[in-house]
Parts: C-alpha cells; structure tokens; sequence
C-alpha cells in the first residue's frame, strides 16, 4: 500500500503540470494545426490517387512510382547542387561582406544599407532582372564582359551556366545574412583579439582561433536555414527557367520546368507540377514527404557536426 | 479531469455540425426537366458570376458587349463577370465550394482532368433537353472540349496554327506546301555574314523557338498522340518519326549553336521587336491573333505579309489546309448557386452568332460555329480568312484531351529538345522512352 501511494504524483505537482500544459496550449494547437495535422494527412494522401476532387487508395503505387520517374533524379541532383554549392558559395561570401563591413573606419551604415537593399528586392523581380541582364545577346552584363576581351556564356540558356548564374543571384541578395554576420562579428569580445595578438597570432590564426569559435552559432544558423532554403528553392529558378525558355501560356504551348535541360529543375518545382499541373496530389505527397526527409538528414547531419566540433574544442 | 470526455464530445458536436450546416448541395445541371414555356420568361431572376482570363481593357469590354447581348434576352439574370481568372484558381475555388456559376479557361489542358473528376457539370443533359446542336461546331471543337463521352465544356473562340510570310523576304517565292519546299526554301532565304552567324533565317525549326511545340507542328505530319485507350502513340506512329528527322536535317544544315545563338538573340515573341516584325525570320507558324498584333504595331504594319497552311509532309498531301486548333473553353462548375441560368448564359456566349461575331472582331480569334464564320458581319481579310479555313478544314488536328495533358506535352516537348541538340543516338529508343513515361504517369492518375 506504502508503493501506490508513494507512486501518485504530489497534488501540487499535478496542477502545476495542468497549468503548463494551459500556458503551452496556444503553442501545442499551433504545432497540431500546423504541422502536425498536415503531416498526418501528407502521410494519409500519399497512399492514395488524389486528383484534388476525388480521393482513391492508391497502396504502394506512388511509392513505386517515384523509384521509375527519371524526373526525380534529375531534380534531386540539382536541389543536392544548390546544396552543396549554393548554401556554402552565400555563406562564405555574406561572412566575407561582413568581415569587410565591420572593418570600415566610415560609412558603415551606407554600407549596410546598400548590401542590405537587394534583399528587399521582391524575388520575381530580381530574377527577371538578372535573366534580362545576363542575356547573352541583348544583355549588358555580356556587353562588359566584351569590353576586357571576355566572351560571356549563355548564363540561363546554357545548362553548365544555369545554376552558377543563380547562385550568383542568391550571392547579390545576401545581405540579410550579412547583417546577421555583421551583429556576430561585432559581438565578438575586443580582448580576444588582443590577447590573440599579444600570443603572435596572426590574421588568419586570429579568424581560425577567435572569430570563427566565437560566431559558431551563428554561422551554425546560416548553414541550417540556408540548406532549408536551398532544400525548398522554388520561385527563383522557376521564373528564370520561364523567362529564359521564353515560353508562354498560349493553348498547345508548353513550357517545359526546368529550361534548359532541366538544369534548373528542383524537387520542389517537381512537386509542385505534380500536384498542380497533373492534379496527382497523392504522388505530390510522397515528393513532400522526401523533401522533409532531405531536410531533416541535412539539418542532422550539420548539427551533429556542429556538436563534435563543439566537443572537440 | 471529468470535463475531458464532456469537452472532447462538444467539440465533436461543434465540429460535426459546423461542417454539416448550410451545406445543402447545389443543383446540378440537368436534375430537373426544363423549364416550360419561354426559357427567357420562366426563368428566376439571379446573378450569374462568370469567370474569365481575359484581362486587358479591350478584350474585357468585348466580354461586357457580349453580354449585353445576353442581358436583352434575359433582362432578369445579371451577369457579373470578374476578368484574370486562371485555372487554377478556378480549382480552387470549386474545392473550395465557392465555385462561380460560369468559368473559362484559355487552355484546353485541363479539360479532360475536369470531366473526369466532375468538377465541371456534364452538360450533355441540358444540351439535349434544349436541343443545342452540336452539329454547328467542327468536330475537332467538339473533340477538345469533351473527354470520355463527358462533354463538362464548350468552345468559345478557338486559335487556329498557321504560316506566315514576310513578302519582302520570300523575294518573289510561293509560300512552301509541303515540308521538302520548306526546307529548300529556308536554305534559299537564309542571310550568314562572313563568320556563318544567322542574320536572317528562312524558317527557325528549332521546337524551342516560341509557338513551334510538337503540338503546333504534329498537323503537318499527321501525328497521332494516343492510342483509344489512351497510352501514348508517339513511339509507334511513324509520322512522329519523319517530323523530327525533318526538323533535325535543317537544325543540323543551320548548325545548332548558330541556331540557338541566333535564336537566343531575338526579340520578345509579345513585344514590338519580335523577329518577324523585325524582318529577321520570313516565315513562322504563329496563331491567327498575330494578325492583331501585326494591326496593332505601327511598325509591324507596314510590313507586307501573308498567310498560308502550314507545310505538310510531301507523302500525305491531303493534309494541306489543315492545321493545329484548340482555345477557349467555358462550362458550369459544380457547385454553381444558378447552374440553369449558368447553362443559358454558356449556350448564349457558344452559339449565338451575334456574340460570337462581337467576340471575335473584338479579340481577332476564331469564331467556332459555322454560322458565325460565314456571318457578314465577321470583319476579315485574306490573312484572317486563312485561319478561318483552317479552323474549318476537316483534318484540322488538336490536342486530345488526357488526364495528364501538360504532363505530357512536357514529356515530349523534353526529349524533342534534346532531339535537336543532337543528345539522342537511338530516336527509336527515345520515342519508345516518352511512351513510357506518359503510360507510367497514366497509370499513376487512377481508374
């Protein structure tokens, strides 16, 4: 008798439970409605055909049907790119801006503000701007080029140039990054630096032994919102892929995703074709389900990096 | 922790009948007999909501003109049109259950995806319980607005595919009539400079090359799309074969980077330095509304043109005058509050001659029943009359419609351009390839 009522949870203890789980509420139906819902029902669609009107149990076959559409490869191959290319090129180079920014003796501000600006830029028109810019006949950015003797690539028309030439672009909108670097590299205590310099260390020792350590969180923040994106990256290779190809919405016109050569065809763009062009919702589901699949392995995989090398130093 | 069960169950309650309430299921069409009498007279008054994807000032006033037209017969229904409306929004709003009583969609793409789901009515009841024949329409409009014997659209205007020709630049030449001239009259007119760069081209085959998809281009071999039970045919009809030899021999007599340098460095296909306006391509297939266009450019009309059939391949001749069509089409959602006076407003705007004729001298598209293409009042010359023959032509070829249409226009569209890059070794293999891919996702759309 001693064990059952020793293993009642005190009474003041149980209300208490109550009332966090009262102040956690907003945040719990938020989760749920948010998140866990259509998770549940992303998992429950893709085991049926789902045309948006009329629902039918599909068991297996957008399973199987995902390990025979080339398209997947294809798109999974350029969203793994742009991972690997894109998220390191931005942040290495937003982290070089700031680097360059803080050091300034003047005119800090309008620095910040002008590396700021084209992240204000609304994306659809930067990346008609870009495509417009880098067309290899009529755009100006060629035209420079020719000046130093340079003959420019077709930037969006050529499948080898595509990616680069997005990448470029997130390069150009990098300045919400940069400040946040910038907000980092400030924060960075004074005394270190001086401590390091009075040991000999160099600039390079400097940024390897207190700079980087220092802003490891937020370069951590960086890279796992920037692969995240990267993972979902869907409007500007879209507009570039349409205002590249030139194609229209004229009856019998097809614009085919991805132009040039599906160069710059991402999962989710395929995903989004699936669902809302071919009204297969249930196989639009299963791209869904591997795209957060892919998100969680990357964010895993740097936290984990994350830690060791937190553990190591 | 009593109240648990009492709360889960009144939420239950809640949710069970807010999702119950109000939803009494709109009639649909055909569910009650026709109205005795004079429909004009025995119909309730409403507003009809109407849909549409016109946007410019000029084409929605011709929207309004034609609905005026419908508003002195039926003086009790009002019609409120809201213009700019895609598709999929119009999906949307039929999941929704806001659905307009009227929608129109510029591309026949999804035609086949609506009938089979029901989300647009089957108007085959109310076509026979009024006695609407559909005799009036061709039968290729017939074909692209219905899909397995559901018919849930009507064409409204249509686009009929043709040739056009610079006259200055065809230096006195006929238009070509089959492919083989075509090809010899390209190579006739083709301007090089000194390194070989195109500075004018007799005909661009590239399929990228703005309105020369595989579908535009199928009519003049007689390509087939499908087989009756809807798999693909690409792979086994040979005239799929002979179009892209065709077009890849004078890719290849051009030089397919000099090609895609050339055609990289024209103009916008909807601006005023399109190459045809500015007289570096003499002849490209292009819808019968680059008329208007043309009309509508300062530059552009001065420029001497004309307009023919497109080439069509030099063993089937039968095919000459033939072309590819397909347009807007306009049905009643499920769901629409006044699908009655919906069905009277969508039979007005397809088969009145007098509204047809409006629409089309406003918007310069192809009317779509006979009677309205031979009305006196249709404004035409010889150039929009070309179109007007093809529209009318009886091997004038559309896209069938297909649950996956986009899909798989983009399946061909993919492999025709690595086609022409030269990416291909096997055409056979490759054919046989996009055969695949379109049954596989076939399969994957359900029963």
């Amino acid at each position: 008798m001693a064990s059952v009522a020793s293993a009642a949870p005190p009474r003041w203890r149980r209300g208490e439970g109550l009332r966090a789980l009262v102040w956690l509420s907003p945040w719990l139906a938020g989760v749920s409605i948010f998140f866990v819902y259509p998770l549940l029902a992303t998992v429950y669609f893709s085991f049926h055909h789902y045309d948006l009107f009329t629902l039918e149990w599909a068991g297996l076959d957008n399973y199987r049907y995902l390990l025979r559409d080339p398209r997947v490869v294809t798109s999974a191959r350029n969203t793994l790119w742009l991972v690997a290319v894109m998220v390191p090129v931005q942040t290495l180079f937003s982290l070089g801006l700031a680097q360059l920014v803080v050091r300034l003796k003047a005119g800090v501000g309008l620095f910040r503000t002008i590396f700021y600006l084209p992240s204000l830029v609304p994306v659809a028109a930067g990346t008609i701007t870009f495509v417009f810019l880098m067309n290899p006949s009529t755009g100006p950015w060629n035209q420079f080029l020719a000046l130093f003797g340079v003959t420019g690539p077709d930037w969006f028309g050529d499948p080898a140039w595509s990616k680069p030439s997005l990448t470029l672009l997130s390069v150009w909108s990098c300045g919400q990054i940069a400040v946040i670097f910038m907000a980092a590299l400030l924060d960075v205590p004074r005394h270190l630096y001086e401590a390091a310099a009075i040991d000999g260390a160099g600039a390079w020792r400097q940024f390897r032994s207190v700079t980087l350590p220092s802003i490891a969180p937020v370069l951590m923040f960086s890279a796992v919102t920037g692969v995240i994106y990267a993972v979902q990256y869907f409007a500007q290779a879209m507009i570039a892929s349409r205002v590249a190809s030139g194609a229209t919405d004229s009856p019998g016109s097809t614009f085919t995703p991805g132009y040039p050569d599906e160069s710059l065809l991402t999962l989710p763009q395929w995903l989004f074709q699936a669902g809302f062009r071919d009204y297969q919702m249930g196989y639009a589901c299963v791209l869904a389900l591997v795209l957060f699949a892919a998100s969680m392995v990357f964010t895993l995989l740097l936290l984990w990096r994350f830690r060791r090398s937190e553990g190591a130093a | 922790m009593r109240f648990v069960p009492l709360a889960v169950a009144g939420l239950t309650a809640l949710a069970l009948t807010a999702c119950t309430a109000g939803k009494e299921a709109a009639p649909s069409l055909g569910a009650r007999p026709a109205p005795a009498g004079s429909a004009a007279a025995s119909l309730p008054a409403a507003t009809v909501e109407l849909w549409h994807g016109f946007s410019t000032p000029a084409e929605v006033k011709a929207f309004e003109d034609a609905i005026a037209g419908f508003n002195k017969k039926f003086p009790q229904i009002t019609v409120k049109a809201v213009k700019g409306v895609q598709d999929d929004q119009i999906t949307q709003a039929i999941r929704g259950g806001r659905a307009p009583d009227v929608a129109a969609s510029f591309t026949t793409d999804n035609v086949a995806q609506w009938c089979r789901s029901g989300s647009f009515q089957d108007l085959t009841p109310v076509i026979a319980q009024d006695g609407v024949d559909l005799g009036v329409l061709p039968q290729v409009a017939r074909t692209y607005t219905e899909y397995a014997g559901k018919r849930c659209t009507l064409p409204l205007l249509a686009d009929a595919y043709g040739l056009y020709y610079n006259k200055a630049l065809m230096k006195g030449n006929a238009p070509p009539r089959t492919l083989s001239e075509l090809t010899a009259l390209t190579k006739k007119l083709t301007v090089r400079d000194a390194n070989g760069d195109i500075k004018v081209a007799g005909f661009i085959p590239s399929f990228q090359y703005y309105e020369n998809s595989p579908s535009h281009l199928a009519p003049m071999v007689g390509a087939k799309w499908y087989h009756d039970d809807g798999t693909s045919a690409i792979g086994s009809d040979p005239a799929w074969k002979e179009l892209l030899r065709w077009q890849k021999d004078l890719v290849d007599w051009y030089g397919y980077d000099k090609l895609e340098k050339f055609r990289k460095g024209l103009g916008d296909e909807w601006g005023a330095e399109h190459p045809f306006f500015a007289g570096k391509v003499a002849m490209v297939v292009d819808g019968e509304w680059r008329n208007a266009m043309i009309a509508g450019d300062p530059k552009a009309r001065e420029m001497d043109y004309g307009t023919a059939p497109m080439p069509v391949s030099d063993t089937r001749p039968e095919l000459y005058g033939s072309g590819f069509t397909a347009g807007t089409v306009i049905g009643v959602p499920k769901g629409a509050r006044n699908p009655r006076q919906a069905w009277e407003l969508v039979k007005y705007l397809t088969t009145d001659t007098d509204s047809l004729v409006t629409l089309s001298n406003a918007l310069r598209n192809v009317p779509t029943t006979r009677a309205a293409m031979e009305s006196p009042k249709l404004a035409k010359d010889a150039n929009f009359q070309t179109f007007l023959d093809i529209f009318a032509h009886p091997r004038t070829s559309t896209l069938p419609s297909a649950v996956n249409s986009v899909f798989n226009q983009e399946a061909l569209a993919t492999f025709v351009t690595k086609w022409e890059k030269g990416a291909v070794p096997d055409l056979d293999a490759g054919l046989r390839s996009v055969d695949r891919q379109i049954d596989d996702k076939l399969k994957l759309s359900g029963s």
